[in-house]
């Protein structure tokens, strides 16, 4: 008989539901109960680099929106260093590098303010190009998604990205590419995430 | 001694799978095409950090965060508390555990549930808190009600309490439900049925303890959450600057 190992296993993810709002953004659910709810500020005023909104909507396999869905972003400083202890570098006072918003319950737009991530070092030495890191959760989905948003003004940074090379179908590469525009001199990137079906978006193991 | 590193893989045959046909929603809410994996990079391992400057200390009671002065909310006192550890059985301490449920008549404090069980007055229905320096957190609530879905047309939820927990790394984020045991709603649930194995199921199951319940006040249930372990690095080429 062999030696036993051990090692726990993993909680099981469950769906977060429709009514996610009530825990992690109750104001959206309709009452009014923290003093401050988290996730509403990635960057903070002191944050250095170029201001941007990052905005989409989440489309189902039927081709409509859905409008029930959490996202969580995760991305470094416009230096590239991240807002934890084990990553070497420092961030401005009040950036976080996080955030957490909710789809429109009438449109299911989502969106954003927050400053361009800078370009992070990966694994063996070889550079990521700028992204932020994106968890989605909703009803019907029954562990949270992970995927990535890159900026389609970074060409270059892209083509050598170590982890839009490993995805081997390069048509599928350009659904985590956000397209920039301009509104009312505000940069705006566009990133639609396709949860099933044709153009469907590169969701991640991570 | 060598550097925290990677993640150990997620278990995927562990979680739910995305389509699972008989929780109807999740069939237009599955991708089709099969996860890419990737190797974890600094994007994987470093995550958001709180401190309790993000939280006040009676957000973790939920008999007394949304109550009127001198009232509290109708239902069965509970205690939900436990320790949130990795896969290797350590703590993982200072992490943010999020709570939301339903009230003891099954209904949600939402906009969007119309559920003809009422509102209670004094329950909001959410709590958050930071597990301490041995991973360990608890919540003061009411147990929360079953409640019907319009899924298969005579589905009811068990009784749970949704968890959102963070760890110290984006790849350890987590959200599940908390049961509580011996509920006979938990073996027809399509959606925890989404999980196939029946030992991960019981994963989610909260114990009665006696020994945490405070007598003549509040009964107690004890809940542990197992996030992702890391591995040290060993033989690997480390991250930059690890």
């Amino acid at each position: 008989m062999t030696q036993k190992l051990d090692y726990l296993k993993e909680s099981p993810s469950q769906t977060a539901g429709p009514y996610v709002h009530i825990g992690l953004a109750p104001g959206a659910a309709g009452f009014d109960i923290y003093r401050q709810e988290l996730g509403w500020d990635i960057a903070g005023p002191n944050a250095k680099g170029e201001r941007i909104r990052v905005e989409g909507i989440v489309i189902d396999g039927t081709g409509s929106p859905i409008k029930d869905v959490l996202l969580e972003a995760w991305q470094a400083n416009s230096e590239g260093v991240y807002a934890h202890p084990e990553h070497p570098g420092e961030v401005e006072e009040g950036f976080r590098g996080w955030g957490r918003v909710i789809t429109d319950f009438a449109t299911g737009e989502w969106g954003f303010d927050t400053v361009k991530p800078g370009a992070v070092m990966g694994r063996n030495g070889h550079m990521m190009a700028p992204h932020i890191n994106l968890w989605i959760v909703a009803r019907g989905i029954n562990v949270g998604l992970n995927t990535r948003i890159y900026f389609d003004d970074e060409t270059e940074a892209n083509a050598s990205d170590p982890v839009l090379n490993i995805i081997e179908w390069e048509r599928r590469r350009a659904t985590l590419i956000a397209k920039r525009t301009e509104r009312d001199g505000e940069i705006v990137y566009r990133f639609d995430v396709k949860m099933q079906g044709e153009d469907e978006t590169v969701f991640f193991d991570i | 001694m060598s550097t925290p590193g990677e993640f150990y893989q997620r278990d995927r045959l562990w979680h739910p799978p995305a389509f699972a046909k008989d929780y109807k929603t999740s069939v237009t809410r599955s991708p089709q095409y099969a996860l890419i994996s990737l190797q974890n990079s600094a994007s994987e391992i470093t995550g958001p950090t709180f401190g309790h400057r993000d939280i006040d200390p009676i957000d973790n009671d939920l008999i007394s965060n949304y109550a009127k002065a001198g009232e509290s909310p109708i239902g069965e006192r509970i205690i939900v508390h436990g320790r949130v550890l990795d896969e290797n059985g350590r703590p993982v301490p200072n992490t943010l555990v999020e709570v939301w449920q339903a009230n003891a008549g099954g209904r949600y404090r939402h906009k969007k549930d119309t559920y003809l069980a009422p509102i209670d007055p004094n329950f909001g229905g959410c709590g958050r808190t930071l597990t301490d320096e041995n991973g360990y957190y608890y919540f003061r609530t009411v147990k929360p009600g079953a409640y019907p879905w319009r899924n298969w047309v005579n589905d009811w939820r068990p009784a749970h309490i949704h968890v959102s927990v963070f760890g110290s790394g984006f790849a350890q984020r987590l959200i599940t439900q908390m049961y509580f045991e011996g509920d006979p709603l938990i073996d027809t649930c399509p959606i925890v049925n989404t999980i196939p194995d029946k030992a991960a199921i019981g994963q989610l199951i909260a114990a009665l303890d006696r020994n945490a319940t405070i007598p003549l006040d509040t009964i107690a249930y004890k809940f542990d959450i197992v996030l992702r372990g890391r591995r040290s690095t060993l033989f690997e080429n480390r991250l930059e600057g690890n």
